[in-house]
């Protein structure tokens, strides 16, 4: 099958792969570009596993067609630490307990990034309704809120 | 319309782990030649914390610092034998092979030790912090990593231990049925408040409040997360999930989790827990774990608060609207039960 030839940024790295037509973005991120921080939870958008933010704004990348994000901007949770510093969601998260089989993780970090990037104070209903898209099988919920709700007060206050 | 409160409460021994072929779990350690000790286990971590608690318990038994063990788990071509991550086994039955596999380590390592500083092994304790001394004359020490440097390439020793847990099996009795499941049981006491829509039969879980005992809570933090994650769950079993929901008609049964009926962020329910500790004297420094039980007190409560709430007995999960809705018309309305003052 022929490929065709896709440069986007990722995660402030410029980034070249070949994809199959049709592609979707999260196999193109996985088996192309190689990061492995989005994952395939249900396929068809209902699980929020595979977010990832293009431009900033959160999306299913199991149904965002590969070459849709040809030069544009991608974050992903591979891109989240700085060297070895955390950042402050998923110092949080680890804090917090907000994670136990982690499957969801990676999603719930970039759909929390996008909230805090668009409201650095959100409400804890706020907080709840950026996550009401991901699904998690194993905390309740609860400790993602929470550790959510502390990083924002930690980047607040570094702003401040 | 009317939104009707009502209460259910619960209470259960919970067996941890089960008889089968006496239930074994395999345990193997061994020191590399930094000091570093190495657990390997074919016990799976699903997110339960396994490989915090089994390194804690390690650490312990060896007597050197955490950040000295690694578990590795979870690979059954190359790990010893284990029978699983289920039956709520994983702290009491993996950790009592790696204490007994960490202290047979441990005994090496102060016979390596006691050759070096020309002691008896007997004459020796660990601080902790990787560090062997004589007792009594703490300067007189060797540091673990000096231990495992001596063993490997002078006195040519490893520094390894096996550990194998089995419970007694116990025969079915052909009489009775009679028969032993487990060596010891984790209990729960556990409270639901909830309100139930006797127009609409939704019911919204407001309020859980739970006593549990565990044995010891070797990892407080995730006995916690554990027991409010498991909680959900157990709403979740109770009143939305089903993949079949006219059983034994396989008909309208969810195919992906569009039609998988789950609660959200939206319906987080808040929830107390208060941890009983009393050591189990044939469990692993005294935790039994929480495992499955953390989700298993929330079911009958919830049953028992829609009852309580409008008279409606549904003995089948989940307790659906439907089937809230067709009790009431059964019962010829909502019969709320009754309530203590202030309740």
């Amino acid at each position: 099958m022929p490929k065709t030839p896709l440069a986007f940024t990722l995660n402030d790295a410029e980034t070249g792969i070949f994809v199959d037509d049709g592609q979707n973005l999260l196999e193109a991120l996985r088996r192309g570009a190689g990061d492995l921080s989005p994952k395939y939870g249900c396929g068809q958008g209902t699980c929020g596993a595979c977010t990832v933010l293009i431009d900033g704004v959160p999306h299913l990348s199991c149904l965002t067609l590969a070459e849709a994000v040809a030069g544009r901007r991608m974050d992903t949770t591979a891109g989240l630490a700085e060297g070895a510093e955390l950042h402050p969601l998923q110092r949080a998260f680890m804090e917090g307990f907000a994670a136990q089989c982690g499957y969801c993780t990676p999603g719930m970090l970039m759909a929390a990034k996008a909230l805090l990037a668009a409201n650095p104070r959100p409400s804890r209903e706020e907080v709840i309704e950026a996550i009401s898209g991901n699904l998690c099988r194993c905390t309740g919920y609860e400790p993602i809120v929470t550790a959510i709700l502390e990083a924002a007060a930690k980047l607040q206050g570094r702003a401040a | 319309m009317t939104r009707h409160s009502g209460r259910g409460f619960a209470c259960i021994n919970y067996p941890i782990g089960m008889n089968l072929g006496g239930d074994p779990a395999q345990a193997l350690v061994h020191s590399t030649p930094d000091g570093k000790f190495m657990v390997t286990l074919s016990a799976i971590d699903l997110g339960q914390g396994m490989k915090s608690v089994t390194r804690q318990i390690a650490a312990e038994a060896l007597g050197v610092p955490l950040a000295d063990v690694y578990v590795d788990t979870a690979d059954s071509d190359t790990g010893p034998h284990d029978m699983g991550s289920f039956a709520s086994r994983g702290t009491h039955r993996v950790g009592n092979a790696v204490i007994r596999a960490a202290s047979e380590a441990r005994a090496q390592m102060m016979e390596a030790a006691a050759e070096e500083l020309e002691v008896s092994a007997q004459d020796l304790d660990t601080d902790g912090a990787g560090n062997i001394h004589v007792k009594g004359a703490p300067s007189r020490q060797i540091t673990v990593a000096d231990t495992a440097i001596a063993a490997q390439f002078k006195q040519g020793r490893t520094l390894s231990g096996r550990g194998i847990f089995l419970i007694e099996p116990s025969g079915v009795d052909p009489d009775t049925g009679e028969m032993s499941p487990v060596t010891t049981y984790a209990h729960a006491a556990l409270i639901v408040d909830l309100d139930v829509d006797d127009e609409t039969g939704e019911v919204e879980v407001t309020q859980i409040n739970s006593a549990y005992e565990v044995g010891r809570a070797l990892n407080p933090k995730l006995v916690e997360q554990q027991l409010i994650g498991g909680a959900w769950m157990g709403v979740s079993h109770a009143l939305y999930e089903t993949t079949e929901p006219y059983y034994p008609d396989r008909s309208h049964g969810p195919e992906d989790f569009n039609t998988y009926l789950m609660p959200g962020p939206g319906e987080i329910v808040p929830h107390d827990i208060a941890v009983l500790e009393r050591p189990a004297a044939d469990a692993p420094y005294g935790g039994k774990g929480p495992g499955e039980m953390c989700a298993n007190p929330v079911l009958p409560a919830v049953a028992n608060a829609v009852y309580n709430a409008v008279g409606v007995r549904v003995d089948k999960l989940p307790i659906t609207p439907e089937k809230i809705l067709r009790g009431i018309r059964t019962n010829g309305g909502a019969r709320p039960g009754p309530r203590r003052p202030g309740v």
